[in-house]
């Protein structure tokens, strides 16, 4: 079929005028290709409504439920954490919610701290001081070489299962908790009068951008350098800081307190979450590590050089000569690392982390059998959020890249 | 063009023809090999030993299919699924059977295109506990974490019964029954949920097997028993009758041991039983001796239960239920005739 469209294409640019009349409609080469290609259409549509009809004509002949309607039904079933409000009486559409919040939770963070740190080991691979650059060799060869789902249950069974029980937590005070069910945080309790205390953080930041653009003018013009970070530290711990106490000091925490068998109250990281996320940040980051440094050496030495004789510091050097020029080299390849490290998210399931995967491609399938339309559901969400991140990549890709004048 | 419409007819044809099937019986005659699907491993009911070989309730029930069909108990292939993927094994022919300890449903016999033949262990679900926390009842796990198996029916007696308590727990829901052991043995649950056949079987997989104790409270009703394939009459019938021969022999006195003696006997129940007179396998299309190769080869049903979880095993477990209907339980098979 290819290559009947090819043909159809290629005759299409051979197309004489010199016998315009004579010839009949269909031996047109632009009658004939827009024939044949309209004839591939519908050939194709036709073939996946016949796959679809198809599908669905058998599965109701096996007896077996189709539609979307399970969508609706009462759940009835545990999730140890969700991001929004959920219980067993909700439905398997908002099991289905919150498994992807979960999933974006964990992705998200994992990008994050995979990032930092990839970019942390990346130079540190590349540093003058024998010791830390051997170091983070040995960062990157160990983690990068071992199976992915191997470090989750590393990460899960020997490590964070160290921990004692709830009994015997590690503490901070009688405020913060570490034990073998999580980490146990206080919780903000906003009272009114906060919404000040927010708008001066905003009205901070503000100030610094402002204050950045109007710096960066200045030195473009006299060549002055103004202290943009110090004042911005101090402009946006300051300001809110005021407003807390001017407003009566509206801000209370909940305590986590040990009632029963487990701790109540204040934010609970359940160790699934910190086991996931740490060996998805440190896997990703020793591949990302590698990237940073192909990047870093992709920029000629003369770079350094040269900027060395204008006289930067080394710190400055590699802010403002060589990373903007590294990136060029980085991003592309990032944007396959995130995706890696968002599909990755899905092994989750192996440690009982409440993903999108375990919830609704696990428990809600196996409780509603609807096998094809919920791993049509999970699949579409995988393939939005890649989507989406090879988006934003490129445009930032495309923003960051050389642009000759 | 023809190329075209060539290739379209040819994927009709290629799709439409794989609608039509063999019937299950003869797939299995002609592969020579029954495909069992079983559990990753739970000791009791389906556990594969040292050398690989598995052993258990819910092997058993393959074995014998095998035996009636192949005369052959050991032309099994065991499939182990976790409980997430065993209805769509099933359902896309991948295995012949299902016998992994599923609870018989209304949603899964009636929506899952597939049918439950007939119940041979009757459970409930139950709790285990660690010793060190002194619990005695149920009723005292507020706020606890659970352990527990996804896709399992005790995920939704649990939120259930802590509902109807008015209790509260955690759920820490893992994909096999080895990773919900684990979880329980580090520490990261208070309580390990499962039918209570499973609770006994898990609990000797553990390191120190005295530390953890079974509740006595029993959550639900677990009805388990080989699952087949909607629309296979034959098929579902071979596999229901192989469970009804056995328990059948268990009560006419047949036993693996003494099958041969009794093809000598005289009652006209235990003739019919072992293909010597009456309607023999016709009806299933097997041959005569399809429940003699049952029980010579794999066993009556008390010995297959005794065996695999009850006195001759680590397990223990006493009949109760699973008695026979005139022994106190409520295991009763209607008469081959």
């Amino acid at each position: 079929m290819g290559a009947l469209f090819f043909f159809a294409l290629f005759d299409l640019h051979m197309a004489t005028v010199e016998h315009p009349q004579k010839t009949a409609w269909w031996n047109n080469a632009h009658n004939r290709a827009l024939l044949f290609q309209v004839l591939l259409a519908i050939g194709v549509s036709l073939f996946f409504a016949f796959i679809a009809n198809n599908t669905i004509h058998n599965l109701q002949q096996r007896g077996i439920s189709t539609g979307f309607a399970f969508l609706k039904q009462k759940a009835g079933f545990g999730i140890i954490q969700h991001l929004i409000p959920y219980t067993e009486n909700d439905t398997y559409g908002r099991t289905f919610i919150v498994g992807l919040l979960n999933t974006i939770l964990v992705s998200a963070l994992g990008i994050i701290c995979a990032t930092i740190l990839g970019f942390i080991i990346g130079v540190a691979r590349l540093s003058s001081n024998w010791l830390v650059s051997k170091l983070a060799g040995i960062y990157i060869e160990t983690f990068r070489n071992l199976p992915l789902l191997l470090q989750i249950f590393f990460w899960y069974f020997a490590v964070l299962q160290a921990l004692p029980s709830p009994r015997n937590s590690l503490h901070i005070g009688e405020k913060f908790f570490l034990n073998i069910r999580g980490v146990y945080l206080p919780s903000p309790i906003f009272q009114q009068g906060f919404g000040w205390v927010a708008g001066a953080f905003i009205l901070a930041i503000l100030a610094t951008i402002i204050l950045k653009r109007w710096a960066g003018k200045r030195q473009e013009e006299t060549g002055e350098q103004f202290p943009v970070f110090w004042t911005a530290t101090g402009l946006i711990l300051l300001l809110p800081m005021v407003a807390y106490f001017a407003t009566g000091r509206p801000l209370s925490w909940e305590y986590p307190v040990l009632k029963g068998f487990n701790f109540q109250g204040g934010i609970t990281i359940i160790p699934e979450l910190a086991a996931l996320l740490i060996a998805l940040s440190v896997y990703t980051a020793s591949l990302i590590a590698e990237i940073v440094r192909s990047g870093i050496l992709s920029v000629s030495h003369g770079q350094t050089e040269a900027a060395a004789a204008l006289g930067l510091r080394p710190g400055k050097i590699l802010r403002l000569v060589i990373i903007p020029q590294a990136m060029r080299v980085i991003i592309p390849q990032m944007t396959s690392q995130y995706l890696n490290l968002v599909k990755n998210s899905s092994l989750a399931t192996a440690i009982g982390y409440p993903d999108l995967v375990s919830v609704f491609a696990g428990t809600t399938l196996n409780q509603t059998g609807q096998a094809i339309e919920v791993i049509a559901m999970t699949m579409a969400v995988y393939l939005t959020i890649s989507l989406t991140i090879s988006f934003f990549m490129n445009w930032y890709n495309a923003r960051s890249q050389l642009r000759e004048r | 063009m023809k190329k075209l419409s060539f290739i379209m007819v040819a994927v009709f044809f290629m799709i439409s023809a794989s609608l039509a099937s063999a019937s299950t019986l003869e797939e299995v005659q002609k592969r020579d090999v029954l495909q069992c699907g079983v559990s990753t491993g739970l000791p009791g009911f389906s556990n594969p030993d040292e050398k690989g070989n598995w052993t258990g309730l819910d092997v058993d029930a393959c074995r014998a299919v095998a035996a009636a069909v192949l005369h052959d108990a050991n032309k099994v292939k065991f499939v182990p699924l976790t409980a997430k993927e065993r209805f769509t094994a099933l359902q896309s022919g991948e295995i012949d059977i299902l016998s992994r300890n599923t609870t018989w449903t209304l949603t899964r016999d009636t929506s899952l295109g597939l049918n439950f033949t007939h119940t041979d262990y009757y459970d409930g679900q139950g709790f285990m506990v660690s010793k060190k926390l002194g619990v005695k009842s149920a009723k005292e796990l507020d706020g606890a974490a659970i352990c527990i198996q996804s896709g399992t029916t005790t995920e939704l007696n649990l939120a259930d019964y802590f509902k109807q308590n008015k209790m509260k727990y955690q759920a820490v829901v893992f994909d096999t029954s080895d990773q919900t052991v684990k979880g329980f043995e580090a520490g990261r649950c208070d309580v390990l949920t499962s039918d209570q056949s499973q609770l006994y079987g898990l609990r000797i997989k553990l390191a120190k097997p005295e530390d953890a104790v079974v509740l006595p409270e029993i959550i639900s009703k677990e009805p388990l028993g080989p699952v087949v394939r909607q629309g296979d009459d034959g098929w579902f019938n071979i596999v229901k009758w192989t469970i009804f021969a056995m328990i059948d022999a268990e009560e006419m006195g047949v036993t693996s041991k003494n099958v041969d003696e009794m093809k000598k006997s005289t009652d006209p129940n235990i003739r019919r039983l072992l293909g010597l007179e009456g309607i023999k396998g016709k009806g299933m299309n097997l041959s005569d001796d399809w429940a003699y190769q049952i029980i010579k080869q794999v066993g009556n049903y008390g010995e297959v239960f005794e065996r695999n979880v009850g006195q001759g095993s680590p397990l223990k477990i006493k009949r109760g239920l699973n008695a026979l209907w005139n022994k106190g339980g409520i295991q009763y098979a209607p008469p081959i005739r």
